[in-house]
C-alpha cells in the first residue's frame, strides 16, 4: 500500500505513518460499517425470509389473528378428553397462559394448566383480544404438495439436461473462441470484437421470429433443440469475460508450452484453461443459471409439451393458482432456487474472483 | 540440453516465421468458427429476415411456404399508428425506465461501494449474500414478491403499517404495479454490483492515499476521484439499464398474464410484441414490432458509445 520510494528524508512519511496506525485502529468504523451492511442485508434479503418463514408454515396459519411471523401451531391443553386452546390472559397477578374450556362474548371460562385442580374459573373480559399461545411447529406439507402438484421430478430432470449440456456446449466454444481473440492476429480482428460485443445488446426478439420458422422448418420446435444447440455456437457476453481473463496470463506461459512442441490447441488445454478456472467458473455458473431461469425460449418452442417442460415453465403455470395459496407458492420457490443456490454457495470464491478481477467493464 | 534444445527451436521457428504467421493466423480463424457459424446463424440472418418478414402477411398459423403468404408493401408499417396498444405498451415501458435505471445505478454502486470498504467485516460473506438473489429464478422470485407484497399476509404491507401507513394492493393495483416490479427487478442487481466492485477495485489505490495528503474528505474523494474514475462503468450499465428496460417482460406476463392486467397497466412493449407474435400469431407485424425495438437499441448504443468516447473519464485505453 505505501510506497517507500523516493528520498529518504521527506516531510511526507510523517502523514503517512500517522495514516497507517489510523487504519490499524479502526474498530469504530468497522462496527459501524458492518452494522450498516448487516441492516441493508436484513431489508435486501427480508423476500428470502417471507419465503422460508411462509413455506414452512400450516396454511390455516396465514388467515388465523394474531398468529406469529415464523412457523407455529397453537397450543393446546388436554382437559377431560378435549383439546383446548391456550391464551395469554391478563390476570391481577400478571399474564398467564390459561386454557379455554368455553368462550362468551363478554366473558370466557378458563382452566388454568399449572393447577388444573383449582377448575374451570370465569374471567371478564373479550376472549377474542387475546393473544393465543404460539409454538414453533414447522411442516413440510407444503413441500409434499407441491412436490407432486407440480411433478418437480420430471421438471428437475428435463432442466438438468438442458443445462448441463448447453453448459458444456457454451464452455466448448466460448473457451476456444475467447482463446482465439485473445491469442491470434487475425486480420479484421478488432472489427470482429467491436461486432460480437456489439452483440450483447442484440435483443433476442431482433431474431426470434425468423429463428422459430427456421426452427418450426426443421422439426426442432416441440424438443430441446433450440434451447441446446445454439450454445453450442458460443455468445459475446461469456467470450467476453473469459477473453478478458486470458488476457491476463501471461504470454510468457505459452512461449514456453510451444517451445516444448505444444499446438495452439493443446496449449490451449494445457496451459490456458488450468490458468483460467475463476473465469471458466463464473461461465459455468453464468451460464447455468441462465438456462435454469430462463423462461422466454422453452415457453415458444415446447408450446404443448408439458412432459418436455423446463422447471421455469413447468412452475409457470402454478403463479396464478398459487398466488391463493402462499406456502404452497414459497415451499414451490424455495424447490425452484434450491439447486442454484447450493451451486452458487459453493462456488463463490473462484466465481467471485473470476468476475471481479476480469473486470466485466472494459 | 535444454537450452540447446530451446536454441535450435528457436532457430528453426526464425526460419519458417512467414509460415508459421499464416498457420497462427489459420489456427485462430479456427477458433473463431463457432462464432462465426452462431453469429451468422442465428443473428445476422434472421435480423436480414426479420427486415423481409416486416414486408409480409405472414401468419404462424400456416407453414412457411411461398403460396402462405404474400408482400404487402409497407402495411405493417401503417398498422402502427393505429394500433391500440402501442402507445400504451410505450408509456408503460417508459414509466417502468423513469425507476429502473436510477435504481439500477445507485443501489449496486452503494452495495460495491459497501463491500469494497476496507472497514466491512468479513466482505465476502456480504458479497455473497448481496448477490444471492440473482441466481434465483425469475419465476421463484415472482412467487416470492407475490407473497411479499400481498396486502393482507406481506410483510412490506405489514412492516408499513406498524409505523401507521396503509400500504398498496401493489401487484393489484394499476397505479402500483410497475413500482412493484421495480422492486421485484432491483433484486437482481448482483451482476452489477460485482461490475462496480471491479471498478472500484481497479482504482490506484495512490491517487486515494495522496488525496487523503491533501485534505480531502472521504464524500469529497467519492465525487472528486471515484466517481470520475469508475465513469465508463456507470456509463455500461446505465445503458444497459435502459435496453434491459426495454426488454422486461417476463415478470410481467407471469404476473398480469398476457393482457398485462391489472387494466394492461403492465402491457410492456415487449409483452406486446410477443402477444403479437406467439399469441395472435401475426409475425409480418410483430416484425415491424422486434425491428422497432432494435433501432431503438441502435440508437440507444451509438448514443451512448458518443458519449462515452467524448466525455468519461478513461484510465485504461486498451478498449
Amino acid at each position: 500500500m505505501v510506497t517507500t520510494d523516493q528520498s529518504p528524508a521527506k516531510p511526507k512519511t510523517r502523514p503517512m505513518f500517522q495514516l497507517r496506525n489510523m487504519l490499524r485502529r479502526d474498530i469504530g468504523p468497522t462496527l459501524l460499517v458492518t452494522v450498516l451492511g448487516l441492516v441493508v442485508m436484513l431489508i435486501f434479503l427480508m423476500p428470502l425470509g417471507y419465503m422460508v418463514a411462509t413455506a414452512f408454515k400450516p396454511e390455516t396459519q396465514l388467515s388465523a389473528q394474531n398468529a406469529p411471523l415464523w412457523p407455529a401451531k397453537p397450543v393446546t391443553y388436554s382437559y377431560q378428553g378435549q383439546d383446548l386452546p391456550l391464551y395469554n390472559v391478563p390476570l391481577s397477578d400478571g399474564m398467564k397462559q390459561l386454557a379455554m374450556v368455553k368462550g362468551f362474548r363478554e366473558d370466557a371460562n378458563f382452566i388454568d394448566p399449572a393447577h388444573p385442580e383449582k377448575g374451570v374459573f370465569d374471567w371478564i373480559g373479550r376472549y377474542r383480544t387475546l393473544d393465543p399461545v404460539y409454538q414453533f411447529a414447522p411442516t413440510l406439507d407444503n413441500f409434499t404438495t407441491a412436490w407432486d402438484d407440480v411433478n418437480f421430478p420430471l421438471l428437475f430432470r428435463n432442466t438438468l439436461f438442458i443445462a448441463i449440456v448447453s453448459t458444456i456446449g457454451t464452455l466448448i466454444s466460448c473457451i476456444m473462441v475467447a482463446y482465439g481473440f485473445a491469442r491470434f492476429r487475425i486480420p479484421g480482428k478488432n472489427i470482429l470484437f467491436i461486432v460480437l460485443i456489439s452483440t450483447i445488446v442484440l435483443p433476442p426478439q431482433a431474431t426470434i421470429i425468423p429463428l422459430y420458422i427456421l426452427f418450426s422448418k426443421i422439426g426442432w420446435t416441440g424438443t430441446w433443440l433450440p434451447l441446446i444447440v445454439p450454445a453450442f455456437f458460443a455468445n459475446a457476453y461469456d467470450v467476453f469475460l473469459l477473453r478478458q481473463y486470458f488476457m491476463s496470463i501471461p504470454k510468457e506461459l505459452d512461449e514456453a508450452a510451444v517451445m516444448d512442441g505444444a499446438n495452439p490447441l493443446t496449449t490451449l488445454i494445457w496451459v490456458i484453461i488450468p490458468q483460467a478456472i475463476p473465469a471458466i467458473t463464473a461461465v459455468t455458473l453464468f451460464h447455468f443459471f441462465f438456462t435454469w431461469n430462463d423462461y422466454f425460449t422453452p415457453l415458444v418452442y415446447l408450446v404443448g409439451k408439458d412432459d418436455l417442460a423446463p422447471l421455469s415453465v413447468g412452475i409457470a403455470k402454478f403463479v396464478g393458482t398459487y398466488s391463493t395459496h402462499p406456502t404452497r407458492a414459497m415451499a414451490t420457490a424455495v424447490l425452484t432456487m434450491i439447486v442454484p443456490a447450493v451451486m452458487f454457495f459453493f462456488a463463490q470464491r473462484q466465481f467471485m474472483q473470476g468476475v471481479v478481477t476480469t473486470g466485466v467493464d472494459k | 540440453m535444454a537450452v540447446n534444445d530451446s536454441v535450435v527451436t528457436r532457430a528453426a521457428s526464425k526460419v519458417s516465421r512467414g509460415n508459421g504467421a499464416r498457420q497462427r493466423v489459420r489456427w485462430g480463424i479456427f477458433f473463431l468458427t463457432p462464432w462465426f457459424i452462431g453469429f451468422l446463424a442465428f443473428q445476422l440472418l434472421p435480423i436480414v429476415f426479420t427486415f423481409f418478414l416486416s414486408f409480409t402477411d405472414y401468419n404462424a398459423t400456416k407453414e412457411f411456404t411461398p403460396d402462405n403468404f404474400k408482400l404487402i408493401g409497407l402495411s405493417n408499417y401503417a398498422k402502427l399508428f393505429s394500433d391500440p396498444d402501442l402507445l400504451n405498451s410505450l408509456g408503460v415501458t417508459l414509466k417502468f425506465a423513469l425507476i429502473a435505471v436510477p435504481l439500477g445505478l445507485a443501489v449496486p454502486l452503494l452495495f460495491a461501494l459497501l463491500v469494497n470498504s476496507k472497514h466491512l467485516f468479513a466482505p465476502n460473506i456480504f458479497r455473497t449474500l448481496y448477490y444471492l438473489p440473482t441466481v434465483i429464478p425469475i419465476v421463484a422470485g415472482v412467487m416470492v414478491f407475490q407473497g411479499v407484497l400481498n396486502p393482507q399476509s406481506g410483510w412490506i404491507d405489514l412492516a408499513l403499517k406498524l409505523i401507521g401507513v396503509d400500504g398498496p394492493r401493489w401487484l393489484q393495483d394499476p397505479n402500483w404495479a410497475i413500482p412493484a416490479l421495480n422492486i421485484l427487478s432491483v433484486w437482481a442487481v448482483g451482476n452489477a454490483m460485482l461490475i462496480y466492485l471491479g471498478a472500484l477495485q481497479g482504482v490506484p489505490t495512490e491517487i486515494y492515499e495522496a488525496s487523503v495528503l491533501d485534505g480531502a474528505g472521504s464524500v469529497r474523494r467519492f465525487f472528486a476521484i471515484t466517481i470520475p474514475m469508475i465513469s465508463p462503468v456507470i456509463f455500461y450499465t446505465v445503458t444497459l439499464g435502459v435496453i434491459n428496460s426495454f426488454q422486461f417482460f417476463v415478470a410481467a406476463l407471469l404476473i398480469g398474464g398476457r393482457n398485462g392486467d391489472p387494466q394492461g397497466s403492465t402491457m410492456f412493449y415487449n409483452l406486446h410484441f410477443y402477444r403479437e407474435a406467439f399469441v395472435f400469431n401475426d409475425l409480418g407485424y410483430a416484425s415491424v414490432l422486434a425491428l422497432i425495438l432494435f433501432v431503438i437499441v441502435m440508437i440507444l448504443t451509438t448514443l451512448m458509445f458518443r458519449f462515452l468516447q467524448g466525455r468519461v473519464f478513461y484510465a485504461s485505453s486498451d478498449f
